[in-house]
């Protein structure tokens, strides 16, 4: 297996494995955000609390879960060795860098916009996860529906979401074909419908977090 | 048509790679528009030389863009502020007249310094040492026509081996990376038959020389597609990608 | 002139290569391991000649003074590499690419070189493509061909306008495998100074390390100088900036002797000069002679805008003088006939010192008939321009823009202004048919042996030679030598011949820094220039030449006396290596003129105005001048000529026209 060490460790095989969790993150964003924006159903809540509740159960979907924060650690994981690593091969900085000439600021500020998702992460799960799957706070009669309507009467909570929407939107945009490319999908047919799929997945998914909060705020939905 | 021009030139000064070095601020007038970049600093090398100071080392020779040895790091950009040309072929006409310009070598861990502007860029003739030829021997070749290859092949091996290896793409990316140049060597060799038998091989030979080199990874940027002299194209990298990983995952 | 023996083998021409492949001298394997080949030069000749070396078992250290073996300036060349493959099916032969080639030379090569050149050419083309060089293709996926100059058909295979870059990074491919290989030692950033002799034979060489300063010695049983030409003793041509005589000159002056120095290619259509700062002159592909027309205006001095002179008043003097040929006469006379113009004042631009080359016609005319292929009847001035710009644009794009890039005209609306400029040296080393000077061991390949080029090169064979030389040439050559060499084990550089030979480099370098003068070495050097451009450029007279030999003589003192070299000598130091290099060619050049004095004949590049016919062409005089000169070095602006006669048993001698 050390063929398999050596491949993951070196440059390429980091990258891979930043395109194969982001893929897979990106998988579980759409379930996510499909789930969630049932609350723009604007039932109380209903559908919302029926599929937590089947998230909550389903056996595959709790393996899932171990899954997912392996994905999402091993990505953070590979993000902070690549961003080390990387940092180290310009031990003397520019003095003047035309970053824009060349290139788009959020491609160049993945690490930055990570670490402010890993941030955002921390409190988004203290939030919602740590008080459905490890307290005993989640009753009949306080549903998670109803933890985000507390949570998100607090206009700084709803200001730091929206915030992390955008760091999230902006990640994805890079992210997104920035993985196709790494998979080595990169085809003169091909590369612009990828690009233009990851901007919208990119705009519809941080646009419709970023309503939830605000949404909950404005008392738009019950 | 030509004008004339009065700058202020922030050069980067260090004596050699073992010591720490510093801006130097120097004021240039007269400058023809018509002149290029490189012809700017022979100028103001030869009136150093005239006052007694040790001109600036920089790297140059062909001076018609072709034989990548000419670098610079000017105002943020390698190749300044033009897309498409070196340094060699930059003019003054693309400046305007009062401007500061910043000049710095390429900055990255494997291209140290040699002094001034110089840089020891040898790594990447390691990397081609690694594994960027055809193993043939003087005298196996068969007849050149009795291996046709399908023109857009020819082409498309032609559009990455334009690659001069002049180091614009390290110096561009914010990870020091040589994805650009790596991948464009793999891809013109993976294109054509003749290449394809050791194709394997010589993408894991490569990747594993350029990290050894101290070369970063890559972030997708784009920065190096966008500064390189010859327009070598970021489907290189995806195709060295699909190269090494099927190489890797598949060799005994 | 005993010494002159070329040692071309017996037997009929088409015979003599393969008889002495079959019958010279071979080195066994092991044998192979023990001997040491030092090689100077990375370009073309270098690096194919490094890597067939190592292939085949020797032990090889490759010197550059580049930072990498693929900056040499083969790196440059543009239009492509003709081979005798006739895939076109059009009469082409080893036998015609032979002649075409001594025909260009105006009769001064050596048959049986050139002869073995034309066989090799088809290999050349083999051993490039197995190495993965990407030569431009048709659809059916076979290689497709161009026509050059001086030809009937199409041999000239290419890469886009990248050829000299494509060949070459082949070669450097197969170098870095043996320096992967560890069978090539390379030396980047290594400048050669000194041949280092032993009892008359080449046994090493002093180089300095570039970056630290320090001298080294090296030990070959053999030494091949792959160094390139010598066009830049005019400051001004299209050579790199580094493009140096210094290794040739060293072995010149260890009794090297020096061939022909006087020829010299200048080519007619390069960006003209610009201004005191210039620094080189950028070549614009012979290919633009195609379409466009070459005029001056009929009146001196007319200081109007291109545009704006009317169509009777421009003189097309091309088509005017050589009616048949119109403006693809060959590059000697393309050159000299612009001089004419411009130095009886009816040059253009602001220096004056140009003439156009226009494409207005061809856009009309490429636009006319797209006009008639879109079935547009009546078209309008500006659909015709733009169709016709079109056109061009697809045939000569990347032209157009580099021209547009350098001098910020635009050439799709006003004519291009072009002048001649010094492109290639076809005098060199004198080399016998093993390719080994007159210095036993000490071989020169490529542009820095005068071998198969006579007076004058066609398009599209300086590459092919370079890569014959080192592929398909030396390899065999070398053995001849190297079979008597085995018994003679790798000698120590601690001895007296390196350490004293160290000991001359050293102070010449000393010496250069101690003189503190007040002049930059750019000063000599646009000096020296300029003389040689003036008065051994495009016209030659025995007057003039006399005057220059002695204005460099003076000028060579005022260099070791005012010369100004600032920094270190143990230091990475550009002005020093540049000092060494003007210095050698300040002696070069003196050289070019005596042999220029010499030769009382004008044939290709060498033009003596005393001898042109009544109207203005170069008059051969094969009788008294049908031979190589080469120059052995005697003391400082001493040479003695050594004449090789060239005997031409397969050709029959004719005068060129093409009015």
């Amino acid at each position: 297996m050390a063929w398999l060490a050596k491949s993951f460790n070196s440059s390429l095989g980091k990258k891979l494995l930043m395109a194969i969790t982001g893929l897979f993150l990106i998988s579980f964003l759409i379930v996510h955000c499909g789930l969630n924006a049932t609350i723009f159903l604007n039932d109380g809540g209903v559908a919302f609390n029926e599929g937590a509740e089947f998230m909550a159960h389903n056996p595959i979907i709790r393996t899932m879960e171990i899954v997912l924060f392996g994905g999402l650690l091993l990505h953070i994981f590979d993000g902070l060795r690549l961003w080390l690593d990387n940092k180290k091969k310009r031990p003397v900085a520019y003095a003047v860098i035309d970053g824009a000439a060349n290139s788009k600021w959020y491609s160049r500020s993945m690490g930055l916009l990570g670490t402010l998702l890993l941030l955002f992460l921390i409190m988004h799960l203290k939030h919602f996860w740590y008080f459905s799957r490890l307290t005993n706070d989640l009753t009949e009669s306080h549903t998670l529906y109803n933890e985000m309507q507390v949570v998100f009467q607090s206009p700084i909570v709803v200001i730091v979401y929206v915030l992390g929407c955008i760091s999230l939107g902006y990640h994805l945009l890079h992210g997104f074909q920035s993985a196709f490319q790494t998979l080595g999908w990169n085809h003169p047919k091909y590369t612009p419908t990828i690009k233009a799929i990851g901007a919208i997945y990119s705009i519809v998914i941080a646009a419709l977090f970023a309503a939830m909060p605000v949404a909950f705020y404005f008392n738009l939905i019950q | 048509m030509e004008g004339h021009l009065n700058l202020t030139l922030k050069i980067w000064r260090q004596k050699n790679a073992s010591v720490a070095g510093k801006f130097e601020t120097y004021q240039v007038s007269g400058i023809s528009t018509d002149m290029s970049f490189l012809e700017m600093i022979d100028v103001l090398n030869n009136r150093l030389i005239e006052e007694g100071d040790d001109p600036v080392a920089f790297d140059h020779d062909c001076r018609e863009g072709i034989c990548g040895m000419c670098s610079m790091y000017i105002n943020g950009r390698p190749h300044g502020p033009n897309r498409g040309v070196t340094t060699c072929q930059l003019h003054m006409r693309s400046f305007q007249d009062g401007e500061t310009i910043t000049v710095e070598p390429w900055r990255a861990s494997a291209f140290p310094v040699i002094k001034d502007l110089v840089v020891n860029r040898s790594a990447f003739d390691r990397i081609i040492a690694a594994g960027g030829f055809v193993s043939v021997n003087t005298g196996n070749a068969q007849d050149a026509n009795n291996l046709p290859i399908p023109k857009e092949d020819a082409d498309d091996a032609f559009a990455a081996a334009a690659c001069i290896g002049c180091g614009a793409c390290v110096a561009a990316c914010k990870n020091a990376s040589a994805m650009l140049f790596t991948s464009a060597k793999i891809s013109q060799l993976a294109l054509l038959p003749q290449g394809k038998v050791e194709a394997a091989k010589r993408a894991e030979a490569m990747v594993a020389q350029m990290d050894e080199e101290g070369f970063g990874a890559c972030s997708n940027t784009g920065a190096c597609e966008a500064e390189c002299p010859k327009g070598i194209s970021l489907e290189n990298i995806a195709r060295m990608n699909r190269e090494y990983f099927s190489a890797t995952f598949s060799s005994k | 002139m005993t010494k002159l023996d070329a040692k071309i083998p017996e037997g009929s021409l088409a015979e003599k290569w393969t008889k002495y492949r079959s019958s010279v001298p071979l080195v066994n394997p092991a044998n192979k391991r023990s001997l040491e080949i030092v090689i100077v030069g990375s370009g073309l000749a270098g690096a194919s000649a490094a890597a067939s070396l190592a292939e085949l078992g020797y032990k090889v250290k490759v010197f550059c003074f580049q930072d990498s073996p693929r900056r040499a300036h083969s790196i440059a060349a543009q239009g492509g590499i003709n081979a005798a493959k006739n895939y076109q099916n059009d009469g082409d032969s080893v036998y015609r690419l032979f002649y075409d080639t001594i025909k260009g030379g105006d009769y001064r090569a050596r048959e049986a070189n050139v002869h073995r050149l034309a066989e090799v050419s088809g290999n050349i083309i083999d051993q490039c493509v197995a190495q993965g060089v990407p030569f431009a293709r048709e659809y059916g996926g076979l290689l497709s061909n161009r026509s050059f100059g001086g030809t009937q058909v199409q041999r000239t295979f290419y890469a886009a306008g990248q050829t000299g870059q494509q060949l070459l990074l082949g070669a450097y491919s197969s170098l870095q495998r043996q320096v992967g290989m560890g069978n090539v030692k390379m030396y980047t950033r290594h400048e050669m100074l000194d041949v280092v002799t032993i009892d008359g034979k080449a046994r090493g060489i002093i180089a300095r390390d570039s970056v630290t300063g320090a001298l080294e010695r090296h030990f070959g049983h053999a030494v091949l100088l792959c160094t390139g030409g010598y066009g830049n003793v005019f400051y001004l041509s299209t050579n790199a900036m580094g493009s140096n005589v210094t290794a040739a000159w060293k072995a010149h002056k260890k009794g090297a002797f020096f061939a022909n120095p006087c020829y010299t290619q200048i080519h007619p259509t390069c960006i003209p000069v610009s201004g005191d700062h210039q620094s080189k002159l950028t070549l614009m592909s012979e290919s633009l002679r195609n379409d466009g027309r070459i005029w001056v205006p009929k009146k001196q001095n007319d200081t109007r805008k291109a545009n704006e002179i009317p169509e009777d008043e421009r003189d097309y003097y091309l088509e005017r003088r050589y009616p048949a040929f119109g403006n693809l006469v060959p590059r000697d006379i393309a050159s000299r006939a612009a001089k004419e113009r411009c130095d009886a004042g009816y040059g253009v631009g602001a220096s004056k010192m140009a003439v156009y080359l226009d494409y207005a016609a061809a856009i009309v005319r490429y636009g006319k008939g797209e006009a008639n292929k879109n079935n547009m009847h009546n078209p309008s001035d500006e659909e015709i321009q733009a169709m016709g710009k079109a056109v061009v644009k697809e045939k000569y794009g990347n032209l157009f823009d580099m021209y547009k890039q350098i001098t910020g005209e635009d050439p799709y609306e006003v004519p291009m202004r072009i002048y001649p400029a010094v492109h290639y040296t076809m005098g060199g080393l004198w080399v016998d048919y093993n390719l080994m000077t007159t210095v036993p061991g000490l071989y020169a390949l490529g542009e820095a042996n005068f071998s198969d080029h006579g007076a004058n090169r066609l398009g599209a064979s300086a590459l092919m030679q370079g890569l014959a030389d080192g592929y398909f040439v030396i390899p065999y050559t070398i053995g001849n030598y190297l079979a008597s060499e085995i018994r003679t084990p790798a000698m120590s550089t601690d001895s007296e011949d390196f350490v004293a030979a160290e000991k001359a480099v050293r102070d010449r370098l000393e010496t250069l820094m101690n003189i503190k003068g007040s002049k930059p070495v750019d000063y000599f050097h646009k000096r020296l220039g300029k003389i040689m451009w003036d008065e051994c450029g495009m016209a030659r007279s025995e007057k003039g030449l006399k005057a220059s030999i002695k204005e460099i003589q003076a000028l060579q003192k005022e260099f070791w006396s005012d010369v100004k070299i600032p920094g270190e000598i143990d230091n990475l130091n550009p002005e020093l290596e540049k000092a060494g290099r003007v210095a050698d060619f300040l002696e070069l050049g003196e050289l070019m003129c005596i042999d220029a004095l010499d030769r009382n004949e004008s044939c290709g590049g060498h033009f003596r105005t005393e001898y042109q016919t009544e109207d203005g062409e170069a008059l051969r005089d094969d009788e008294n001048y049908a031979y190589v000169a080469a120059w052995e070095y005697e003391k400082q602006s001493k040479f003695k000529l050594h004449k090789e006669e060239l005997k031409y048993e397969n050709i029959k001698i004719a005068q060129r026209s093409y009015k």
